[in-house]
């Protein structure tokens, strides 16, 4: 995964509250493997009627080149689905702005570079007021922390190691490696100090 | 003089193995269970040609896919898939697996705990938002995703920031007919389905301690829908008796060795909280939701709300959520027709959630239709050995195998487009049983009582002259 720290493109509003994971992709796409592509799933159940024509008035249905979105608040809520985050991110979403965030959510976003980032009530509804039903370029700057729609410049929240990691586009795997020593030595601990952690099994059990 | 300590406090310090400057801590994972929708992370496993660093801590079970019916028939190409490809990870990285014919196969929220894989003071994963159902042993458990699955696999461990620390305190007697569904639906809806993010929930207060360890792991599963990541109950002489004996739970020594360290588990008196909650148990009612998130619950005694008395931020949420769900502004909820019931899940699939729910059904006859589905195997076992499942039979409702089921309609068991669903399960999300379903949460025994009149109900007057 390759770090970011300035991103320049197309910003819409989705003025929704609680737009669960189930929402941004229904479970029943989940088993398709990654290589296939995710974008074509995102919010899918919102964007299209039964038959799977798109309803012409869905934002990103309108919008076809959005790279910013701006939600309302307890955006990705509900399941752990990291598909949820597969689906923004392979339709070609960076960031999304919300007032809050399902927590998971949040952790799974920043681990597939795309930025959840946290904004005020007050600057949800200013930024709503901004874009209204068009899309409109926007600029997103990591290290100031801020967004810049039409000359509105609004600050956003972020964790500082998650800033931190979506600006290096690290792999967590390789930072825990760095701990190998000091992991094993928690792991010895365990075994000697609290020989009940480990579950009996077959082979174990007497 | 050393601070006092939340419960929090004594988990995390246990686990940490290094506390970076950012404020993140690597923190040991002492059991990591995985399922169907894993496969993301074992393709990203195998990517990296790294292998399962301790395949001893980590359980598969199949549960998402989980055909309940007619399971010895061929399954649907993309379940069968689905289930191959978790049997060949487990294979491949030398994982115990609770397969479709293993006796102990369920869901596996109802899995860890029954099978003594959970117990106290441990950090439990599992790639699925309910693992803080675990944390009603004490426990430190959490849902996770699949980089994150991907890297307790090869590591054993996982980076996490620590939580704030939220108290929420129920005391007073719970009235008859109400359980801890209603519990959670109430906090919920009162602080909002974002209202505990960023905070690790601990229940207190002589409601939670009269409760079961069923009862206990409804609440806990239940804190992800109002935002936490964790929640967690102190362990106690219930929680003991619950584990004790249990498959893969400490025996002789380290079962002397296990109760003296988990006599440490608790938060201090003195302990401070982020926030501290407080409800009055008695004054809980049995609880529906009327809309499109778990916030959206009210006393079944009580009106569906109307936009038109709220303020604009929210008028045009509750218009939305009314305009999915059908229903009319300002009506009475009871009285509210319903299509269909479903029992079962992670929050309401075990032995006592079916046990009410029978209560309520004992010799009557359902009015519509409906799929009970154990969360275990050992489950429908059990309910099989008490005649529960001719209770449920003779209603006329369906008595299937065990899987996640009608929750979340992976393996086919779906709510049809515009059906009413009165459910035990744990998200009333547009879609989530299926596109255009209409889910009403409720508690096992609610759900009885919907079957019972095709409405949703107040169960109270049916349990009269009935034990629960």
């Amino acid at each position: 995964m390759s770090g970011w720290t300035k991103h320049s493109g197309q910003a819409v509003a989705l003025p929704f509250h609680n737009i669960d994971t189930d929402q941004l992709i229904p479970s029943r796409f989940m088993s398709t493997p990654r290589s296939e592509g995710y974008g074509r799933f995102l919010l899918h159940d919102l964007r299209r009627d039964e038959s799977g024509s798109e309803h012409p008035h869905f934002p990103l249905n309108r919008h076809k080149d959005t790279s910013i979105v701006v939600a309302g608040r307890n955006f990705g809520s509900g399941s752990s689905r990291e598909a949820a985050v597969y689906a923004l991110v392979d339709a070609g979403i960076r960031a999304v702005f919300a007032p809050s965030f399902g927590d998971i959510f949040s952790g799974n976003a920043v681990n597939n570079g795309l930025l959840p980032a946290l904004i005020q009530d007050a600057d949800f509804e200013l930024l709503l007021r901004a874009l209204g039903d068009a899309s409109r370029p926007a600029h997103v700057c990591l290290d100031a922390r801020h967004i810049s729609i039409d000359g509105t410049t609004i600050g956003f929240q972020i964790d500082p190691g998650r800033r931190t990691k979506l600006i290096n586009g690290w792999d967590d795997i390789d930072l825990t490696m760095q701990h190998a020593a000091a992991i094993g030595q928690h792991k010895r601990r365990l075994d000697s100090h609290a020989p009940w952690v480990r579950p009996v099994t077959e082979r174990t059990g007497s | 003089m050393t601070a006092p300590r939340a419960l929090l406090d004594r988990l995390w310090s246990a686990h940490e193995i290094v506390l970076r400057e950012d404020g993140s801590s690597l923190l040991w994972v002492d059991r990591h269970l995985v399922h169907e929708g894993s496969h993301h992370a074992f393709a990203k496993l195998a990517a990296r040609k790294a292998s399962v660093a301790e395949p001893e801590l980590t359980f598969a079970v199949v549960d998402h896919y989980a055909p309940t019916r007619e399971r010895d028939k061929g399954l649907a190409p993309q379940i069968a898939y689905m289930i191959d490809t978790l049997r060949k990870n487990a294979a491949n990285h030398g994982l115990k697996l609770f397969d479709l014919r293993d006796p102990g196969q369920g869901i596996v929220h109802v899995v860890g705990p029954e099978q003594g894989l959970t117990l106290p003071g441990l950090l439990i994963n599992c790639g699925d938002s309910h693992t803080s159902t675990h944390g009603a042993f004490g426990a430190l458990a959490f849902g996770i995703g699949a980089t994150e699955v991907a890297h307790v696999l090869a590591t054993q461990t996982i980076w996490q920031k620590k939580p704030a620390a939220m108290r929420i305190s129920i005391d007073g007697e719970l009235g008859p007919g109400v359980s801890a569904k209603d519990i959670a639906l109430n906090w919920i809806a009162r602080l909002g389905a974002d209202g505990a993010q960023g905070h690790a929930i601990e229940y207190a207060g002589s409601a939670v301690r009269s409760l079961s360890m069923e009862g206990r792991m409804t609440l806990c599963n239940l804190s992800i829908e109002g935002g936490a990541r964790f929640g967690m109950i102190a362990p106690d002489e219930t929680t003991f008796a619950y584990v004790k004996g249990r498959a893969h739970a400490p025996r002789g020594l380290a079962w002397e060795a296990a109760l003296n360290d988990w006599s440490e588990l608790a938060s201090d008196e003195d302990a401070e909280f982020d926030r501290d909650i407080h409800l009055d148990g008695s004054e809980i009612a049995p609880t529906v939701t009327w809309g499109t998130s778990p916030e959206h619950a009210i006393p079944v005694t009580s009106t569906i709300p109307d936009p038109e008395t709220l303020a604009n931020g929210k008028a045009q949420a509750v218009r939305d959520a009314l305009d999915y769900m059908g229903l009319p502004a300002g009506h009475p909820i009871q009285g509210t027709p319903v299509d269909q019931v479903f029992i079962g899940s992670c929050t309401n699939g075990r032995i006592e959630d079916l046990r009410h729910a029978a209560a309520v059904l004992s010799g009557r006859r359902a009015k519509v239709s409906g799929l009970v589905s154990p969360g275990s195997a050992l489950v429908k076992t059990q309910a099989e050995q008490e005649g529960l499942d001719r209770i449920f039979i003779d209603a006329g409702l369906e008595w299937a195998a065990s899987g996640c089921s009608m929750c979340v309609g992976m393996n086919g068991d779906l709510v049809e487009p515009g059906k009413r669903c009165a459910s035990s399960t744990n998200r009333n999300f547009r879609g989530r049983q299926g596109p255009g379903a209409l889910t009403h949460l409720m508690s096992p025994a609610m759900v009885a009582a919907a079957a019972v009149t095709g409405t949703i109900t107040d169960v109270r007057p049916l349990l009269k002259g009935r034990a629960i």
